[in-house]
Parts: C-alpha cells; sequence; structure tokens
C-alpha cells in the first residue's frame, strides 16, 4: 500500500500518541476500581493456603461468617457449575481448593463483606488445621518425582546424539535462569454485576474477555451468551492477565450471583504475588559439539521448567521455549526436550514472550561457551552459526527461515555502536582498573510471529459509521497500555480517511466481538488492525456502490480523499457521502473478520510453519562492575530493532525500550524468592526490585529499522512488537558476564546464571578468582 | 485541645471532627471524596502510584512535597493543603507537567502516571535549576513505571522543568492558601476519634503535652511519617487504639549546628537532614539520598528509623559509627546514651514504656578522621539495604588511633564489630592489618541468610566494604563506586 498523504490527522505510520495520554496524566482515564459502585456493593476477599501441600484436615469458617460486615463466605462446593478455571481444559486448577492445598497462597474460600477492610480482615479468621504432604519445591526435587504439569515436547532434526560424538569439540553444561513477576501497576481486579435471569456483566482486567466468559459461565453452570465481560484497558498485563485474571473474575461472579448484588474483588499486592503465577524459570542443560572455529554441528539442549501446581499454559509456554532455543542460529543436527515440572509453588503462566527469552538465553549461553573455549570474541561465533542461504536455513521445527534479516541488523549496529573500538578500550580500562571491571556484548533477536495454537491466530471487529460521520470502533483486542486501541483507530482513520477524532474507540466487549482470542503473542495490531480493516473494507465496498449508483459515475472515478470522497470531478464530505448512504438505506455497520494466513503446526511431529513471519532486533549493552560487591550498572546500550514499516513509530519506540527496560529487569534485580516452606518471601515491591528509573541506561539509543517491511502481508506491512524487544536484554547478562570474565583474564567462560543480582555476580568472581588461583597453583 | 481535624483539600477547606487514626489519605480520597485518580498500586510505599503533594507554610512561603497517600494517616494532614491529580489541570488545560508527560509518550498504560505527575509536579515548585539526570532520577526513584522503561518520563521530566512558570496559579493563589492554611491552625493540640469514639487520634502541639499524652498513654502508636507503621496497618492489618502523631509537635523538627555537633530533633525528616548532614559527612549523605525516595524521606524522620530498632535501618550504623548520642524523654525526665546501646536485641530497645525518642547528637568530624559509608542492596535506589556498612577512622602518622566500624543487615540489631576495630586500632594502616581486620569480622557476626542475600555474600562484602574503605583512603585515585559521589562516570559517548 502507497504512503498516504500526511493530510488526515492520525493515518498509519504517524507518531501519535496514546489515545488515553490526555486522561493518564489527569487521573480522568478510569479503571476498574475507579468505577462509581453500585449501591449494596460486595467486596471479596481471598482466604489463602498457608502451606505449600498438604489435605485439609479442618475448615473452620464460623469465626469469618460471624465478622463485622460479612455478608457471604463461599467455598468449592459452593460452585454452582464446574469448580475449575484450567485455561487448556485439563481440569487441574480449582476455583477454591477441595481437599487439598498444592501451593502457599492457593485460595481456599472467599469472604464478601461490606468493606473491603471488613473482608481483608474476616479472611484472615479462618481455622483452617492441613495433614502435611510432601511438597516439590526445588528443581531436584521436581526432577526426582519426575511429575510433570502436561505432556513435554521434543524439536528434533538430524541425529544429534551421532553429531556430537563425531564432533572435533564438545562441551556441557546447566545454566539456571529464574522467572520474573509480571508486576503490572494495576493487581488483579474483577467486578461483577448480577443480570436477570442467568446473566452477568463483568468488568475484569483481563487479555482475554472471552476466555473470561468462559470461565465464568463454566462456573456459573451458565450458557455463554449469558456473560458479558467488558475491559476498557488495563493497568499493564504483560502476559499475567490472560489467564490469571480467571480466578478473580470467576469469583466475582460467583458471589454477584449468590448474592444478588454487585461483587468487586481486588486483592492486596502481596495477595497478588503470592496468588497468581509468574514467569518460569528454568534449568537448561547443553551438550554441544562444535568444529575449531565455532561452527555448532551439534546440539541437545533439555528445558526443565518449575511450572508450578497447574498446568495453566505451561505447555505452550515451554514449546515457545523450544521454539527459541536457535535465536538466530541454524543448528544442523539438533535436539530440544521441554520438561515442564510440577512443583508446589503458583502456577507459572504468559508473560511477555511466553518461554522464548528462556529459550533463547540458553542459545546464547552455548554461543558464549564456544567462544570462551576457542578464546573467540563470542559476537564472532555469533556471526558464524547465524542462518543463512546454502541449506543453512531450517529451524529445529522444520521451518524454513525467509526473511532472516539478522546478518544485516548486526552488521549495523555493530558500526553504528562502535561495538569493536568500544571493546577494545574497554580491555585496557581493565587492564589498569582492579576494582571496577567493564564488559560488553552484542546480542541479537529473532521471534517467532504467531499463536502456537493455530486456532487463536484469528481475531474480529465491530464497526459503525453513524449519520454524521462519526465512527464507533470495537474488535476482540484489549488494550495494556501497549497502544493497540490507537494503533487500530490509525487503520481505520487510515482506510476511510478520516482524521482520528472521528474514530471512537470503545471498551473490548465479548457481546460485541464474540470468540476473541487472548491480546497475546505480541498478535494485537497484526490480527486485530487486520479484522478492522477488513470491517472498514466491507463498509467502503458498500459505499462505492452506492455512490456509483447515486452519482451515476464508474468504480474508477471514486476515491477516499482525506476527509472526502472524489466523485467524478467532485468532492463530496465523508459525512455527507455517509448520510446520503443512510437515506437510501445502506448498511453503515460491519463486522471484519482475519486468519493468519499459511501457518501450520502438528506438535507431535515436530514439523510445519508455526510462525507467520519472524521479527528482528540486535543490542549492544556497556556496563560496568564493581568485583568487590557484584554491583553494576547498564551504562550504555544500543538498539536497531525491527518493526517492518511501523504502524506508530512513537508508540513501538515505547515498546521497544519498555520491553528492554523489563527484560533488564529479568536478568538482573528481579529474583524470585521461595524459602524452604514454599513460601514466596519477595511478596511485593519492598523486597521485588523492578527496574527504577535511575537504572535505565544513561545513554540508550533505540533505532527502528528503516526500510524494511514485512514480507509477509500483515497489516500495512508493520511488524509486532510488543515481546521480541524484551530479549534484546539478554545482552545485558553477557556484558555483565564479559565484564566478570576479566577477572579470569577472559580464559574460563563465567557462566553467569540469572537473575545477576549483585550476589550472583560477586559470587561469579569469586568463583573465577578461584579458580583462576587454582590453575595457577597446578601450573606451578 | 482541639477536637475538628483541619486542612486544605485541593482548595476546599476540611474539617473533620471523626477521623478513624489510622485511615490512610489514599482510602480517604478514593473512599471518602471519590477522588480516584490517586491509585494504589502497592500499598506500601514503594511503587509511587499514589503519590500526591503536601504543601505546608515554611519560610513564609509554603513548601510542595510528594508523599505517599497510601501509608500516610489522615490525621497528619492537619494544617496542609493536600493536593491531588485533578487539581493540577484548570478549566480543562493540563498543566505543563502533564502536557510534557503526554508530549513525550510518557504513559502507557497509564496507572502510575498519576504518581509520576505528582512527583514531576512537586519538583517543578521547589527546584532552583533545571534538573540533570542524576536529579530527575532521583525525583523519580520512589516512582515504578513497569511499561516505559522511564527515558520518556526522563524527557518528559526536563521538558516539564522547562514549560512550568514559576508563576502559574499554583504561585499566584500562595498568599491565599497560607491564608487558609492560616485560619485552619492553631497552636492547640488535635484530638480526634473515629465514629465509636474509642479510637483517638493526638496531635500535640508541644514536647510537654507529648510527653504527658505518651505517660498517660503508654500503648499508643508514635507515628511521625508512618512509613513503617503505615505497612503495619496496610499489610498486617494492625488497628492501635491510640495513635500520636509528631508533626506537629514545636521544635521536634528542628536541626541545628551548635559547636561540633549536629543536634537534631526526632521529628526531623531525612529530606530536611539530608544537605546538612551531606556537608560535613558526604558519605553519610549519600546513603540517605538512597534511603526510601523523595516521598519515603519527605515523611520518614531520623528518629523514627532509629526508634522502630529495625536491624536494617540504614541510619543507626552511619550514627553509630560517627559516634552518636540518642536523647530520650519520658515525662519530665530526659536521659542520653551512645546510639549503639540504645539496641538490645532484635525487636528489643532500651525504651520504657512511656518514653520516646527525642532527639540525637551527632558529633561532626574531627581533622584526621575519615568516615567511610556505603549501603548495598540489589537496586541502587530505593531498596532495603541487604546490608551496610559504615566506618570512621581516626589515622594519624599512618597509624589507626581509633576505630569506628558499624553495620546493618549482619545481626539482630545494627551492630559495631568490637574484634575488628580491635584489630585497626593501634596497627599501621596497611594491607596486612586491613587482612586481620577483615578476618576479625568473622567472630562479630554471624549474618543470616535471607531474601536479600544470603550469609555468605553478607560476610564477604562487609569485609570486602573494608577493603574499599582501604583503596580509597590509601589510593584515591582507584575506581571503586558505580554511584554516588566520586563515582567513575559512564564514559561519554556521543550519540551513535
Amino acid at each position: 500500500m502507497p504512503m498516504p498523504e500526511p493530510a488526515i490527522k492520525g493515518g498509519v505510520q504517524q507518531p501519535l500518541r496514546h489515545d488515553s495520554g490526555h486522561k493518564h496524566v489527569s487521573g480522568a482515564a478510569a479503571y476498574i476500581d475507579d468505577l462509581p459502585e453500585p449501591q449494596g456493593l460486595l467486596h471479596v476477599a481471598l482466604g489463602l493456603s498457608t502451606v505449600a501441600h498438604g489435605r485439609i484436615r479442618k475448615l473452620d469458617l464460623a469465626p469469618v461468617r460471624a465478622a463485622e460486615g460479612v455478608v457471604l463466605v463461599l467455598t468449592a462446593s459452593d460452585v454452582p457449575g464446574v469448580n475449575d478455571i484450567s485455561p487448556t481444559h485439563r481440569h487441574d486448577e480449582p476455583i477454591l481448593a477441595e481437599e487439598t492445598v498444592a501451593y502457599v497462597g492457593q485460595p481456599i474460600f472467599a469472604v464478601a463483606a461490606r468493606t473491603r477492610d471488613q473482608a481483608r480482615r474476616a479472611a484472615r479468621l479462618a481455622e483452617i488445621d492441613y495433614d502435611a504432604l510432601p511438597a516439590v519445591l526445588s528443581f531436584v526435587e521436581a526432577r526426582a518425582g519426575g511429575e510433570m504439569v502436561t505432556e513435554p515436547m521434543t524439536l528434533a532434526r538430524g541425529d544429534a546424539a551421532a553429531a556430537l560424538k563425531t564432533a572435533p569439540r564438545r562441551l556441557q553444561g546447566r545454566m539456571a535462569v529464574g522467572g520474573q513477576e509480571h508486576f503490572y501497576l494495576e493487581s488483579q481486579i474483577a467486578m461483577a454485576l448480577p443480570g436477570e435471569d442467568d446473566e452477568v456483566r463483568v468488568l475484569s482486567s483481563t487479555q482475554h474477555p472471552t476466555e473470561i466468559q468462559t470461565m465464568v459461565a463454566g462456573a456459573l453452570g451458565a450458557p455463554a451468551n449469558a456473560v458479558t465481560v467488558e475491559v476498557r484497558r488495563m493497568g499493564g498485563a504483560f502476559g499475567g492477565k490472560e489467564t490469571q485474571g480467571n480466578l478473580f473474575a470467576v469469583v466475582a461472579a460467583l458471589v454477584a450471583k449468590k448474592s444478588g448484588r454487585a461483587a468487586k474483588i481486588r486483592p492486596d499486592r502481596d495477595d497478588d504475588f503470592a496468588v497468581t503465577g509468574k514467569r518460569h524459570d528454568f534449568e537448561i542443560d547443553y551438550d554441544v559439539g562444535f568444529d575449531g572455529e565455532g561452527r555448532i554441528l551439534a546440539l541437545d539442549m533439555t528445558y526443565a521448567a518449575r511450572c508450578g501446581w497447574s498446568a495453566d499454559l505451561s505447555g505452550p509456554v515451554t514449546d515457545r521455549t523450544l521454539f527459541h532455543a536457535d535465536n538466530c542460529y541454524y543448528f544442523p543436527d539438533v535436539r530440544l526436550t521441554s520438561q515442564p515440572l510440577k512443583t508446589n509453588t503458583c502456577s507459572h503462566t504468559a508473560f511477555r514472550g511466553f518461554g522464548g527469552p528462556q529459550g533463547m538465553i540458553g542459545g546464547e549461553r552455548v554461543i558464549e561457551e564456544i567462544a570462551f573455549a576457542l578464546g573467540k570474541d563470542p559476537l564472532e561465533v555469533r556471526k558464524l552459526n547465524l542462518y543463512g542461504p546454502g541449506g543453512r536455513d531450517i529451524t529445529p521445527y522444520h521451518q524454513q527461515v525467509e526473511d532472516n534479516i539478522a546478518p544485516e541488523i548486526i552488521e549495523r549496529l555493530e558500526a553504528d555502536s562502535g561495538y569493536h573500538g568500544r571493546r577494545a578500550a574497554l580491555r585496557d580500562f581493565n587492564k589498569t582498573s582492579p576494582v571496577i571491571k567493564r564488559g560488553i556484548a552484542l546480542t541479537p533477536v529473532k521471534f517467532g510471529i504467531s499463536f502456537t495454537l493455530t486456532a487463536y491466530n484469528q481475531a474480529g471487529a465491530l464497526v459503525h459509521i453513524y449519520r454524521d460521520g462519526s465512527i464507533h470502533l470495537n474488535h476482540g483486542g484489549t488494550e495494556m497500555g501497549q497502544g493497540l486501541y490507537t494503533k487500530v483507530a490509525q487503520v481505520v482513520a487510515e482506510a476511510f480517511q478520516v482524521d482520528i477524532d472521528r474514530v471512537r474507540i470503545t471498551a473490548t466487549s465479548t457481546g460485541k466481538v464474540p470468540n476473541t482470542s487472548a491480546t497475546a503473542a505480541s498478535s494485537g495490531s497484526d490480527i486485530n488492525g487486520m479484522a478492522a480493516l477488513n470491517a472498514c473494507n466491507t463498509i467502503k465496498a458498500r459505499l462505492v456502490d452506492f455512490v456509483m449508483e447515486n452519482w451515476g459515475v464508474p468504480e474508477d472515478q471514486i476515491e477516499f480523499l482525506p476527509g472526502c470522497l472524489r466523485v467524478g470531478n467532485q468532492k463530496i464530505a465523508f459525512a455527507e457521502v455517509v448520510n446520503a448512504a443512510y437515506l437510501a438505506r445502506v448498511s453503515l455497520s460491519s463486522t471484519g473478520f482475519y486468519k493468519t494466513p499459511k501457518i501450520h503446526w502438528d506438535r507431535e511431529a515436530g514439523r510445519g510453519r508455526p510462525f507467520y513471519y519472524f521479527s528482528y532486533g540486535a543490542a549492544v549493552s556497556e556496563v560496568a562492575v564493581d568485583t568487590l560487591t557484584g554491583e553494576y550498572r547498564v551504562e550504555r546500550v544500543d538498539i536497531l530493532h525491527d518493526v517492518g514499516e511501523s504502524l506508530n513509530p512513537a508508540i513501538d519506540l515505547g515498546q521497544i525500550e519498555g520491553g528492554f527496560v523489563q527484560g533488564m529487569g529479568w536478568l538482573t534485580t528481579e529474583e524470585l524468592w521461595w524459602d524452604e516452606a514454599g513460601r514466596l518471601r519477595t511478596h511485593a515491591p519492598s523486597t521485588y526490585k523492578i527496574p527504577a528509573c535511575g537504572d535505565r541506561p544513561p545513554v540508550f539509543n533505540v533505532e527502528l529499522l528503516k526500510d524494511s517491511p514485512n514480507r509477509e502481508e500483515t497489516i500495512f506491512r508493520s511488524k509486532a512488537v510488543g515481546e521480541p524487544p524484551l530479549m534484546l536484554a539478554i545482552s545485558v547478562l553477557h556484558a555483565l558476564s564479559d565484564a566478570i570474565a576479566a577477572v579470569g583474564d577472559y580464559r574460563l567462560c563465567p557462566r553467569l546464571d540469572a537473575p545477576a543480582t549483585p550476589e550472583r555476580v560477586l559470587m561469579t568472581v569469586e568463583r573465577l578468582r578461584k579458580e583462576v588461583m587454582a590453575s595457577a597453583e597446578a601450573a606451578s | 485541645m482541639r477536637r475538628e481535624l483541619r486542612f486544605l483539600l485541593n482548595d476546599a477547606p476540611r474539617r473533620l471532627t471523626q477521623v478513624d487514626p489510622t485511615m490512610t489519605v489514599l482510602d480517604y480520597l478514593r473512599q471518602v471524596e471519590g477522588l480516584v485518580g490517586t491509585k494504589e498500586g502497592c500499598n506500601e510505599g514503594d511503587c509511587g502510584a499514589c503519590t500526591v503533594v503536601l504543601a505546608r507554610p515554611r519560610d513564609g512561603g509554603l513548601a510542595y512535597e510528594a508523599v505517599n497517600a497510601c501509608i500516610q494517616f489522615v490525621g497528619t494532614l492537619d494544617g496542609c493543603q493536600l493536593i491531588t491529580v485533578e487539581h493540577l489541570a484548570e478549566n480543562g488545560t493540563l498543566h505543563p507537567v502533564q502536557q510534557a508527560m503526554v508530549d513525550c509518550h510518557g504513559s502507557q498504560c497509564g496507572f502510575c502516571t498519576p504518581g509520576f505527575v505528582m512527583s514531576l509536579f512537586a519538583m517543578t515548585r521547589h527546584l532552583a535549576a533545571a534538573p540533570d539526570d542524576a536529579t530527575v532520577n532521583d525525583v523519580l526513584a520512589g516512582n515504578l513505571c513497569r511499561c516505559t522503561g522511564y527515558a520518556p518520563i526522563a524527557q518528559a521530566a526536563k521538558q516539564a522543568y522547562e514549560r512550568a512558570p514559576r508563576d502559574d496559579r499554583f504561585a499566584a493563589q500562595e498568599a491565599a492558601t497560607l491564608e487558609a492554611l492560616a485560619a485552619l491552625q492553631d497552636d492547640k493540640t488535635l484530638a480526634v476519634a473515629d465514629e465509636s469514639g474509642t479510637r483517638q487520634f493526638f496531635a500535640p502541639a508541644t514536647v510537654e503535652v507529648l510527653a504527658e499524652l505518651y505517660e498517660e498513654h503508654p500503648e499508643a502508636t508514635l507515628v511521625a511519617g508512618s512509613t513503617d507503621v503505615g505497612l503495619w496497618v496496610t499489610k498486617d492489618l494492625f488497628r492501635p487504639q491510640t495513635v500520636i502523631a509528631l508533626g506537629r509537635v514545636a521544635g521536634l523538627a528542628e536541626i541545628e549546628e551548635a559547636g561540633d555537633t549536629l543536634e537534631i530533633g526526632a521529628g526531623v525528616t531525612y529530606s530536611d537532614a539530608m544537605a546538612q548532614i551531606a556537608a560535613h559527612y558526604p558519605d553519610m549523605g549519600e546513603v540517605m539520598r538512597r534511603l526510601g525516595s523523595v516521598q519515603i524521606r519527605n515523611a520518614g524522620t531520623i528518629g523514627g528509623n532509629i526508634a522502630n530498632g529495625s536491624p536494617i535501618g540504614d541510619s543507626p550504623p552511619l550514627l553509630i559509627a560517627a559516634g552518636a548520642t540518642l536523647h530520650l524523654r519520658k515525662g519530665t525526665e530526659c536521659r542520653s546514651l551512645p546510639l549503639e546501646d540504645f539496641f538490645i536485641d532484635y525487636g528489643r530497645q532500651d525504651r520504657a514504656a512511656g518514653e520516646f525518642v527525642a532527639g540525637m547528637t551527632l558529633p561532626l568530624p574531627q581533622p584526621g578522621q575519615v568516615f567511610r559509608a556505603y549501603k548495598i542492596s540489589k537496586r541502587f535506589d530505593q531498596d532495603i539495604s541487604a546490608l551496610l556498612g559504615a566506618f570512621r577512622l581516626t589515622i594519624e602518622n599512618g597509624r589507626i588511633a581509633e576505630a569506628r566500624l558499624a553495620y546493618g543487615g549482619l545481626a539482630a540489631t545494627p551492630k559495631r564489630a568490637p574484634a575488628a576495630e580491635a584489630a585497626l586500632t593501634g596497627a599501621a594502616w596497611d594491607e596486612s592489618t586491613l587482612e586481620r581486620a577483615m578476618t576479625a569480622l568473622e567472630r562479630d557476626f554471624s549474618p543470616i541468610s535471607d531474601w536479600r542475600a544470603s550469609a555468605d555474600y553478607r560476610m564477604t562484602v562487609a569485609k570486602n566494604l573494608l577493603r574499599r574503605c582501604f583503596l580509597e583512603t590509601t589510593a584515591p585515585d582507584s575506581a571503586t563506586r558505580l554511584v554516588g559521589p566520586g563515582a567513575i562516570r559512564a564514559p561519554g559517548y556521543a550519540h551513535a
């Protein structure tokens, strides 16, 4: 599609502000807790398990019922429908615990009271005794038990075992990668309003209204058409509201239907941390064969994940891990296996990247190991192993990489960031600086775009035009801050050639667009933008037909121009055409639908084309490390990232910067720490440290790759941007590793695990020092 | 006694006769006033989504300070103007701070945004010069954003400063606001209670009344900034019968240089003490810069940091190393003791029922003394220390005449390191003495492992901090710091 004249305000490719920006800054943007409370509203709190695994011996809720303000107490037996909210329908996730509890924080009962304070107080009064059952917490315990929450997957091509044996060089290792709490600023929340008969209206902070609808209907034993779910905006989600909102919405709906009063549940931040799942932590075992130059010949990797007590989305998450072990690299003979291990912790879930970051970080560790084994710059090894022509373009899942632009991105960034000169300079610095050591690393990203569950790659939209020419837009995507509503409105403005302020963005509702997919997998603008465009095109076709008939001009003389239509030799205002069409009884409303083409996936065979296309990027990070304390600073970051033809460069830039910093948090200061009893002790921002303003790199150069339209026919040739930039932060971990390596004169691979807290950095420094001393002693 | 809480909510006077003594300002705004622009993110003063601004008369004008509404009690608003995000725009026109945030794409999900706006608003009221990056980072350390990565917000901060005229509506109304506040204020002790009349809130106006009240109600909870007590209420659902607030006590918030000492009243906030302390003890100032956030430092007091007896409070080891004396008062009786003697054991201090911290004396550094303090935490800004080491060495002719080493986070209380001090005292300040002292620390402490750090890390770093101090005092050109005064600078690259 040609670039339009910038005559309309807010068409595609313009750096428009977030549609709610002016409301965010004035406190006028309403989140669910800000809405006026219906009369008689009940506030709900949850009673949570205090043990990691146990059988409930005694559950005395009389003190809860007797507490001030309490109206209703619910347990599992009060669920009229199915007591399950498993998103993959495995029936392994009761809403409220029945006989046993499987993690600290598992909801056992819900209490509804007149005020939130009363509900919170009452929830603590229950008398619960447990018979302790053995709790599986660590990887060691989980491996020993071997219980998995879902079926593992293997991706294989060639014969990795045989190729490993014949490879000139070979090494093995293990990497530990921590999980991550989403820390959406708005905690989970839902408010349910009972309707007539079996109806209920649920306002939920969710990325997946259709799933909420399904779960609420299931729990109530009502058909889906009795449940309407709405969400205008979320105060952040990051994957944490793809399935984790189910519990809260269902509980609110149960209370509402049982009491006949509106019900709201908003857990305190500590309860949110305790109850909901997070990014999976992994232990990654690798066995790699390579040649003397550093070319990978064979690779066998096992990705073990602590999934928690139920499957939730762990299947597709750990699948995506395997899909990204290769990152940008060709593995000739390869075998990748996932181990979705069951543990007695919260059930880990979707989080920006959906397992992909953990896959990629394992692959990058392998590259680093090879570089240290051969005494090379890891960047050289990276470049040597990139996908390329000559048969080196097939992934471990047998999809051909057709759109590989990683080599160009790396080459440009290498030059623009002055990588080589800086690397040499900081090695010189390190020679004369005994305490502070600096490090640098460049890592690339290739991320597959599409849901691997093929059915999810569909979207719907609903567009109305009113007689005054104003447009009502609705689609199945949800707004969590990523600017989806703005982008889709830009698509609609572009399609009709009207200013964007003619387009009213409206809350996502299952009553308007049904059977939607989660706003996830970075797919929001790709699929909802297309669905909206298709809706617009339907109406445009009707308008063109009408204009041809009404004004008697041929189709090729009708054109949508900014604010008007060219009809033969005259220009008629858009609103005038619309009103004329109305009077002529032309429908000015249409749904739109889209399904992603070309994709297919056979999980059993490990073959197919799960991804429509790939998004690419690369980052160079430079850090300084204090080798006395393990403290460090990220001093400079340069990013070059591919978003195709950006729908909105300002929003895309924000996604890249924000994704990077979030990824940096995952790999540095964000540490989830469970004690021996299975209690999460990093339970709130006082103890769980996401990056603060001062942690952002003081030099932060971010550039969108220019003149690089998507090879596939995506919405205006743009590319997805939500998740891929998070993985650019892997460069920070590798820069830290590079700085630490200075302690061992770059001869030993630091094998720095994540999160690289100051403690983990210092302990790695100390280990390296000891190894250096040991090898010096051995040599003398 | 005055039985009416009085303050300004934005421009409107509020006179409340029934006040729940632990109702937070946030709950008051959202539930009582229906002002929902101020958000609850964490309910523990760590995310800043609830940031509001308090304006108070000071030096003839108004001082604007950002605070966390979620852990501040509504009773402490007495005599203040409480400014919320709804009050910034005028007749539909955004305040320059708000407009800068919009123009710089400073919001994505928008939930943290009102808090950022209020922090920046406060900044534009008092900052004398355009903020550099370090200032912006400090101003915003108490506001977490999970979406943007902060770059656009930092840009907005600079734009906001440029755009926000110092003679805006708030400046124009200053005289009127002062007058309105004066009309609400008096020098009487405030005494209000909740609707049952049994749970009371006192804000005494003089230290004498404070002493009397506390003797009368020794079970009462004393609060200054409630940056700790606030969490007992929001997280543990603590419900004290009686709260006595220190904020209105005349003279308690004074800090005064007297000869070789600084006299610091128990009600002095970190913000009010920081500059003066930093002028004498740059490292102490740097630790305080990293303690909490602007919002916390505007509310929290050094006295409170001592009185709560936490083993990981940052002020006590600093003050112990510097040889501070603590002053306590009960009724009309006053006594003083070396600060380290106040901390007996975990949760136990040398404080009788009805006795309160009145203030402290901080000796100023003397010639020949070296003072170093290092805070170690996972995140540089607004993080509770894994450990903190503070050292005062008196060095005469290359020998250590006196050593005071105090650590936080290594024991059940803030504590000195007698074995390491002994290893240092009288010895030459050289590598072998250093190593002896480092080893001696193992006799002084047996730290625990928890979520902030392992015992191993704590001990290793406790020793290494002594080495850092050694390097800094014997080889002052060596690069030893990543933040604060004397930090190495990031290479000054041009924009790529």
